[in-house]
């Protein structure tokens, strides 16, 4: 079974936010509220600055606390690449997963169920990308199976340095960022 | 210099947490209460006082009931998506606490029902013939009378540790992230329950034993609390970040001044006058306590949601 990632290119990004417009047109994400969004990050003491852009959402972890805290199964791992889902008719918005997640990743829909980045799993199953990646005018996300060494996103993670956000949580996240 | 800037400001989540309102922090003080209720009247009923006190043995069972009904009416009100509540019973998941809770509720209605036939007051008689029935077959048999005392303590117990594992399990959350937060719960509970009962009971055993009870929850429960907040400082940033949050940050003056002061230090010395006959009983140190119960778990449920990982990134 495939275990689907994303890899993206920090490098490259330039914090445009066609993968946030694109996310809410493809998904129909709620006025007010994000399933992706843009984090710029800048450390270090002047004049040896240094920033980072990301664009971020849910890691679809390996370890995810979201789907073992979610008291009806509402929270699952898909059988499609491993992808983090909620079944919003089984959720009862107890809000669990939604505290429980380290990168508050998740929110409460309108409608009463918690929601978050799909991976467009819509997509995926008809052998696209996800909007967000697909839309990206700089191509700096690419996404596919990390169990597959030849896949591009396992030979950018082999070739480059990268991180993930957190890892000290312990949650195993699948997005990664190429330094 | 180390700056975050996101372009995401979700709607309760953003800038800080605060999913979480004030259905929570009642649903796990009344559940506390209802459950140190449920240690106290089954030990009552172990000990056989259900001969001597209809308080302690029908009564509180009954005040129990209402109380954790409305405890569990709070946490239906919190409930995002109502209609789907009985997805909870349609399914057990080993690994999510809340799935214990709700079935751990299932089981503690039919213990305080049953605690409440074991001795019917005669008001109350000649209405339900099965009651009766069952009232008698219970009270013809003094060990099961022990019997549903024991299963009373022990379910109360679960009850009472299920309302602290609920936050700790949450791993997100620095704060709850602690191994005490349960036991701390737990006491509390007893404590908040011991002065419940001292301030409505009519027997003067009952209030005597609980105020002294009493005493000696609020002192473990100091002691509780140095271990929580040593264990969190002991620990990582993120950790010893979410310790300051009430030890020095924006929850600091609720927290010393109305849970440690007024709920804990002050009840506990004129407490301790009453016990030594230095000042009469009044209702104001248990009071303080029960109120101090509450706004602990406001301090503990609004903090925790403050605190986070953000140390090593958004």
């Amino acid at each position: 079974m495939a275990r689907l990632g994303m890899v993206i290119d920090t490098k490259k990004c330039v914090g445009c936010m066609d993968c946030v417009v694109a996310c809410k047109t493809e998904n129909n994400v709620p006025e007010g509220y994000n399933k992706d969004w843009i984090v710029q990050e800048t450390k270090g003491a002047f004049p040896t600055l240094t920033t980072e852009i990301r664009s971020e959402r849910c890691n679809h972890c390996d370890n995810p606390p979201c789907v073992s805290c979610c008291p009806t199964g509402a929270s699952h791992v898909h059988e499609l690449g491993k992808v983090v889902l909620v079944t919003k008719n089984e959720c009862i918005g107890c809000k669990a997963c939604v505290a429980s997640c380290p990168y508050d990743a998740r929110f409460i829909h309108p409608d009463g169920y918690a929601d978050k980045c799909t991976f467009c799993i819509h997509r995926v199953e008809k052998g696209l990308d996800p909007a967000c990646v697909s839309v990206c005018p700089t191509h700096c996300m690419y996404f596919g199976d990390l169990d597959d060494p030849n896949s591009q996103v396992s030979r950018l993670l082999a070739s480059r340095k990268n991180h993930s956000l957190m890892p000290e949580v312990g949650t195993q996240p699948r997005i990664f960022y190429l330094r | 210099m180390h700056e975050l800037t996101t372009t995401r400001s979700n709607p309760q989540i953003d800038p800080s947490l605060h999913i979480w309102g004030w259905e929570i922090p009642v649903y796990l003080f009344l559940g506390g209460l209802v459950a140190g209720i449920m240690i106290i009247s089954g030990y009552f009923l172990f000990k056989g006082r259900y001969k001597h006190s209809y308080f302690s043995c029908f009564w509180l069972p009954h005040i129990s009931l209402v109380l954790l009904s409305a405890g569990m009416f709070a946490l239906f009100l919190d409930l995002e998506h109502k209609l789907y509540v009985w997805r909870l019973f349609t399914t057990f998941k080993v690994a999510s606490p809340m799935s214990w809770g709700s079935w751990i509720l299932i089981l503690v209605y039919p213990t305080l029902l049953a605690s409440t036939l074991t001795r019917v007051p005669p008001a109350f008689q000649n209405r339900i013939k099965l009651f009766d029935k069952v009232s008698a077959f219970i009270n013809q048999r003094p060990q099961l009378v022990k019997n549903i005392g024991v299963l009373s303590m022990i379910v109360g117990a679960i009850l009472g540790m299920y309302t602290g594992v609920l936050l700790s399990a949450l791993g997100a959350r620095p704060l709850w992230n602690s191994s005490i937060l349960w036991v701390l719960f737990l006491t509390s509970g007893l404590s908040a329950a011991a002065a419940f009962v001292h301030l409505i009971t009519d027997d003067k055993y009952e209030r005597e034993l609980l105020a002294k009870a009493d005493n000696g929850f609020l002192i473990f429960e100091l002691f509780l609390f140095a271990q929580f907040i040593i264990g969190l400082l002991s620990s990582t940033q993120v950790h010893q970040n979410a310790a300051h949050l009430i030890l020095s940050g924006p929850y600091a003056a609720v927290f010393w001044v109305f849970v440690i002061g007024m709920g804990i230090i002050v009840p506990l010395i004129i407490q301790l006058l009453a016990v030594n006959h230095k000042v009469q009983h009044t209702p104001v140190a248990p009071i303080m306590v029960i109120v101090g119960g509450l706004i602990l778990r406001f301090v503990i449920v609004d903090a925790g949601q403050f605190s986070r990982w953000t140390i090593a990134g958004f």
